[in-house]
């Protein structure tokens, strides 16, 4: 891998950029680098962002000089692949496919050219990568689908999509952390809320975590939903 | 008991400090985008520099108290108005029940800051009571203020007398008109300034972009020449710093604000540096902008130099 670029994004962060595509291998290089900040606490550190290739630091430029900064992050980005690093933490999500959860569900099936229990198990069949969260509060990048679930989005966006809602944009696939527009096919409900600004922590996951979908029945949905209502879940 | 909003002019919403540290999540600081003002109101009240207040965009509100309290106005000119008499910026003076203080449109500047003495009660939410508008979180239930809402003081000092007088009448000299033709904003050269072409420098750092409507505290969406790019200017998304200018194929740069989105996939050719944030949240729709570059280090000493004027203006008025 090149070394990576550290330059300043603005008079109060720097920014890390080890590359420009999508990648396994840039995005560990970025985790890991953040992995180790979190764990040196460096002085004058406020906070760090993950992104697909490249790490965002946000410093008190009184009590760390960008010169000194810079030559920490280069130190520690130098460090290579994680090390030590132990297996990625995977989340289950459980999601009611289909029917009124997924109304798009048949657009992929007929897309795929497969069956609607096909399209279902791909999508549960592999641990999907979070890249980085962004866009929306709690929003991930997930990497990894199955290309063959492929879907171009819809020609209109909808104009308020349902929290926990599981779509499928293109290539790639992902959750609606909160009621929002947008044009991608619905296939799901995940009953869990993925942000609550009113939880601690707010969030269910982050950048490095791994999404595993399970399929639930309606209702195992409706009785997951009902016990977060009331709180016990 | 606080005050009652008969009207909440074009957009009136609870900001303070913000909420940092949720970058990495995917909410962005938010709070004042001048926080300078933000900060300059609250002293006058007696406050911390970052208490929640209210920013009023471009034209103000119109707020009833049912309970007496120190209130302080600073940023923009919306000429204030308490009982239908001018009331003062940038000095702190008591409000009683009953009385009215209404804003109309600002004269110069883009965003008035109200403090309250004692600050509002609400709830902190991630942590803070500024409003981020996109996520719908902080603030009055998440969003702008609209009539009928009722506001609570967390701690006035009414009830208190020896304290009002305290605090009343502080005064200091009124911000520098926001009313330039032009104000020059320092920027620090952006993570993709190499995505630009020669000419394409020439015309960001040479030219003047007039502000348009389509801004607001997301961004502010700027027009003027446009800058050329070697290439596409789309990337592999990035984390926007606060104040990064981001330009999108069309070549007119948007700069990005406190409530922006927190990754992006446009090229970044500058960032503002902290010192003029406030500069830009001031200029309103047709006001021009400039871009110079600075360094680093002048760019760090003008965030210096703004601290310690605050911190010598907190230490003149006791708080």
């Amino acid at each position: 891998m090149p070394r990576p670029s550290v330059a300043p994004a603005g008079d109060r962060a720097i920014v890390v950029s080890f590359g420009e595509e999508i990648s396994e291998e840039l995005n560990d290089a970025v985790l890991a680098l953040d992995g180790r900040l979190q764990s040196e606490r460096i002085e004058g550190v406020l906070e760090t962002q993950p992104t697909y290739r490249s790490l965002l630091v946000r410093y008190d430029p009184d009590r760390a000089s960008f010169r000194s900064l810079a030559r920490r992050l280069r130190r520690l980005a130098d460090g290579g692949a994680p090390a030590g690093a132990g297996p990625a933490r995977v989340v289950e999500i459980p999601v009611a496919y289909g029917g009124p959860y997924g109304e798009d569900l048949p657009d992929v099936v007929r897309h795929a050219g497969l069956s609607e229990e096909e399209v279902v198990a791909r999508h549960c069949s592999r641990d999907y990568r979070i890249y980085m969260l962004g866009f929306l509060p709690g929003f991930a990048y997930l990497g990894g689908m199955d290309e063959a679930l492929a879907t171009p989005r819809l020609p209109t966006p909808r104009k308020a999509i349902p929290a926990g809602s599981v779509g499928i944009g293109g290539a790639q696939t992902g959750i609606y952390p909160q009621r929002s527009p947008g044009g991608w096919r619905l296939i799901g409900r995940t009953p869990l809320r993925p942000y609550d600004p009113d939880r601690d922590p707010p969030f269910l996951y982050g950048a490095g975590d791994r999404i595993r979908f399970r399929p639930v029945s309606e209702a195992e949905f409706l009785d997951l939903e009902a016990r977060i209502e009331a709180g016990e879940a | 008991m606080g005050f009652l909003v008969r009207s909440p002019g074009l957009l009136a919403s609870v900001q303070g400090s913000g909420r940092p540290g949720f970058l990495r999540s995917g909410i962005a600081e938010g709070g004042a985008l001048d926080l300078k003002s933000l900060a300059i109101a609250n002293l006058l009240a007696g406050n911390a520099p970052g208490e929640a207040g209210l920013e009023m965009t471009l034209a103000g509100a119109e707020l009833e108290f049912t309970l007496g309290n120190v209130v302080a106005i600073a940023g923009a000119d919306m000429e204030p108005r308490l009982n239908g008499e001018a009331a003062p910026m940038y000095r702190s003076f008591a409000v009683q029940p009953g009385d009215v203080l209404a804003f109309g449109p600002a004269r110069s500047g883009c965003r008035a800051y109200l403090a309250f003495a004692g600050g509002l009660e609400l709830p902190l939410v991630m942590g803070s009571k500024s409003t981020n508008l996109n996520c719908g979180i902080g603030g009055y239930r998440g969003r702008g203020l609209k009539a009928g809402d009722f506001l609570r003081f967390a701690a006035p000092l009414a009830p208190l007398r020896i304290a009002v007088r305290r605090v009343e009448g502080r005064r200091i000299a009124p911000a520098e008109g926001f009313g330039s033709p032009v104000a020059v904003l320092r920027v620090i050269p952006g993570p993709q300034a190499e995505s630009f072409t020669e000419a394409g420098l020439e015309a960001f750092y040479g030219g003047e972009y007039a502000v348009t409507a389509r801004s607001d505290r997301m961004g502010s969406v700027l027009e003027g020449p446009a800058v050329g790019a070697k290439g596409p200017t789309d990337i592999v998304s990035d984390g926007i710093p606060l104040g990064g200018v981001q330009v999108p194929s069309g070549g007119q740069p948007i700069a990005m604000l406190a409530d922006r989105q927190t990754t992006g996939g446009y090229a970044k050719i500058a960032v503002v540096i902290d010192a003029d944030l406030g500069t830009l949240a001031q200029r309103r729709p047709g006001d021009r902008v400039a871009f110079s570059r600075v360094s680093l280090g002048v760019a760090q000493r003008a965030s210096r130099r703004e601290a310690a004027a605050l911190a010598a203006l907190a230490r003149r008025l006791g708080s």
